[in-house]
């Protein structure tokens, strides 16, 4: 897994956000660097919703961050709406910014505490005006209009963040960003804080405004029920690398690459229901990944095939893996965790893949009958 | 036999602004080899009531009821046996590996520390018993890892330390209190193996304090709700989710997206907010937020019955009873609940 290429990317009119070979290095002293992200490609077209998940570690906040050029990535394209951000000079970057908001996982830090709610979630119009002719000038109401939206009482305007609850200042953040009337909103981490009865309430609110106000969202998190659910693609990526993209509830359902069943297997009260092979071990150091496949040293398939770095490639309809031993489970198997697969799917199973498939043949039976 | 016992267990923090009672009237037991576990959101009290087995609660908190390991009353200890029980008897793993190893000193010290002591043994033992414990955890190449301090250990590996420095003095009881919130999914996996292994091993008695439902359910015999200090329902695991009897249970297990519906499924939030324990409400205290609520729960609290059976909950109109099924008829026939809750799905107040 965890390869490079740019297979999954779309030839879309509707692609807003597109992101090619990026590249993020953090340097550690000694001439030495960690390799944050590696030849990262994704798109988001618009209206989508892309779920990044991986370990803590595996770059996909650095990957969100790199987008926002906060840091600028070292190498690659980050181009949206047509224009390279990593070529614009800082007064152009300045103005694409309030188009690309994010929402952060502390919903108390990202506040600050001696401002009340009105003036934080209005400093952006304060900055830049209703529109970038009017700077400095917001309309009162445009405030009290997204207080309502995110479920904040617009009469706690002068209140400050610390008479919230984390639930409440999380709202407070989603309308920070909403003020300026972004296209797409990064949101890294942004339930992880909060308690399970708050995080519902906090992913409608952000499947609401994404319908009210015609978002495009990323979201970053670890806890993949959360990501399959907001999501309408999902990333999986791993020491800064791409191990598999695919449609949500495709991906959730059969998932090819090794790291994504081991992630998958994971989850507590489903263990055992993707039927996958356990990883153990750490990951290795990113400051000298290992060559190849970066997960060769954990993968239970790994062989000297995998000392080449694999591409992404489409191993069904919609769905990519970068393995040279992508998982194809019959689809009696898949079936049992599966929601709608969509049709068709079954089908484009297993033989167009060109280095061999790993194929369970435990249930073939069951293979045979399905087809 | 029970290895611990807790009877009526209350704990009250004295506060700037007033007595806080952050647990309120807890009884259980678990016997030998028995796992528990404990959920709740924040707040609810779960990691107090850990806290005040171990005894340590912070100044401003005091204990009330009974607490009774392994038969003896942790309140009438001698000295001396208070020196040698805490830790030996009864011992517990935190939430945060790197702030529960002292960042100075080798990870060799730091698990023999306890064996010299508490078991009175010679430092080259404990040494020697260290390495047969960092085995036990599945930690790699133990010898070296012994000279090495926290900072050069993963996550994962230092909570495997954690729980080896926990097992170290063969506790009869052993409480994980969020044992596996700060690591990866497939970390946490392992670890929870691993106590489940340990456990079986020695049969020993665990809590396992959790916020994740799934975690509990797989990993324990038993579940405690908690919720404002109070458990709300307490019964068999797979008891539990099958046939829930409290409204809070069922609200919490509601709202937690299950990675089987299809992406886009909509969440059903609990609506408003955990209760001010400085100022808690007249009667039940999840009535503000419960679909079922009836005039009575303002006014009255529920007591947790049927008491000392296997499936015990707070509440007068249980899930799926005739009661409960009336109650939810009712408010759904005036579209409010007796404490004012819209029962509007979309209303949700923040």
């Amino acid at each position: 897994m965890a390869g490079s290429g740019t297979a999954h990317l779309r030839d879309d009119p509707n692609v807003i956000l597109r992101v090619t070979d990026m590249v993020v290095e953090f340097p550690v002293g000694r001439g030495q660097v960690v390799h944050a992200v590696s030849e990262v490609s994704f798109d988001l077209a618009e209206g989508e919703t892309l779920g990044i998940v991986g370990e803590s570690g595996c770059g996909k906040s650095t990957t969100a961050r790199a987008v926002i050029q906060l840091p600028k990535p070292k190498s690659g394209e980050v181009l949206f709406r047509g224009a390279d951000l990593a070529k614009l000079n800082s007064s152009e970057m300045r103005r694409v910014r309030p188009e690309l908001q994010m929402i952060f996982q502390d919903p108390i830090s990202s506040l600050n505490p001696r401002r009340t709610v009105r003036e934080i979630i209005s400093e952006g119009l304060r900055v830049w005006g209703g529109g970038s002719e009017d700077k400095g000038s917001w309309s009162e109401s445009r405030i009290t209009e997204i207080m309502e939206a995110v479920g904040i009482d617009p009469r706690f305007g002068e209140r400050k963040p610390h008479q919230f609850s984390g639930g409440q200042c999380q709202r407070i953040s989603v309308a920070r960003a909403l003020v300026l009337d972004p296209k797409v909103i990064i949101c890294d981490e942004p339930v992880s804080a909060l308690d399970v009865s708050v995080q519902a309430q906090l992913l409608n609110l952000l499947e609401d405004m994404k319908e009210r106000y015609g978002l495009t969202l990323m979201f970053i998190s670890h806890d993949l029920s959360v990501v399959k659910n907001i999501s309408d693609r999902v990333m999986v990526m791993y020491m800064g690398k791409v191990c598999e993209v695919g449609g949500s509830d495709e991906l959730f359902a059969a998932p090819a690459h090794p790291y994504t069943r081991a992630l998958l297997a994971a989850i507590p009260g489903i263990e055992g229901a993707v039927g996958a092979e356990e990883i153990d071990g750490d990951m290795p150091s990113a400051i000298t990944p290992p060559t190849g496949c970066r997960f060769k040293t954990r993968c239970p398939y790994a062989d000297s095939a995998c000392d080449v770095e694999p591409e992404v490639q489409e191993v069904r309809a919609g769905q990519f893996v970068a393995c040279h031993h992508p998982v194809l489970d019959s689809p009696a198997e898949a079936s049992e965790i599966s929601v709608d697969v969509g049709d068709g799917v079954a089908d484009k199973m297993a033989p167009e893949v060109s280095a061999a498939p790993v194929v369970d043949s435990v249930d073939s039976s069951a293979f045979e009958a399905l087809q | 036999m029970a290895v611990l016992e807790v009877h009526d267990l209350s704990v009250t923090f004295t506060t700037p602004a007033g007595p806080l009672t952050a647990v309120n009237g807890v009884s259980f037991e678990l016997e030998a080899g028995e796992a528990m576990g404990v959920v709740g959101e924040s707040g609810s009290g779960k990691s107090v009531l850990s806290r005040s087995i171990m005894n340590i609660l912070a100044g401003n908190g005091s204990r009330d009821g009974t607490v009774i390991i392994d038969g003896k009353n942790i309140d009438e200890l001698s000295r001396r046996e208070r020196k040698h029980f805490f830790g030996v008897k009864v011992a517990m793993v935190f939430q945060d590996p790197m702030t529960s190893l002292n960042p100075v000193k080798r990870i060799g010290a730091q698990i023999t520390e306890g064996m010299t002591q508490h078991l009175g043994i010679s430092k080259r033992e404990a040494r020697s018993r260290a390495l047969d414990l960092m085995r036990q955890v599945r930690i790699p190449s133990p010898e070296e890892r012994l000279q090495q301090y926290p900072h050069e250990l993963s996550g994962g590996m230092r909570q495997r330390v954690v729980i080896a420095m926990a097992l170290a003095c063969e506790p009869q009881v052993l409480i994980a209190d969020e044992p596996t919130t700060a690591l990866d999914v497939t970390v946490q996996k392992t670890i929870l193996d691993l106590l489940e292994e340990l456990r079986r091993e020695r049969n020993m008695a665990l809590i396992l304090i959790t916020h994740d439902l799934g975690v509990a359910r797989g990993r324990t015999d038993k579940i405690a709700v908690m919720y404002g200090g109070q458990m709300m329902e307490f019964a068999g695991a797979e008891d539990l989710f099958s046939t829930m009897g409290h409204p809070y249970t069922e609200a919490l297990l509601d709202s937690i997206p299950d990675v089987m519906n299809p992406s886009h499924t909509r969440l059903t939030p609990i609506p408003g907010r955990p209760p001010d324990l400085l100022d808690p409400p007249d009667g039940c205290l999840f009535a503000p937020r419960c679909k079922y609520a009836q005039d009575k729960c303002t006014v009255e609290a529920p007591p947790l019955t049927p008491e000392w059976s296997d499936h015990m909950f707070r509440c007068f109109y249980p899930v799926g009873t005739p009661d409960g099924l009336e109650a939810r008829r009712v408010n759904e026939g005036r579209g409010v609940t007796a404490t004012g809750l819209s029962l509007d799905a979309e209303a949700v107040v923040s």
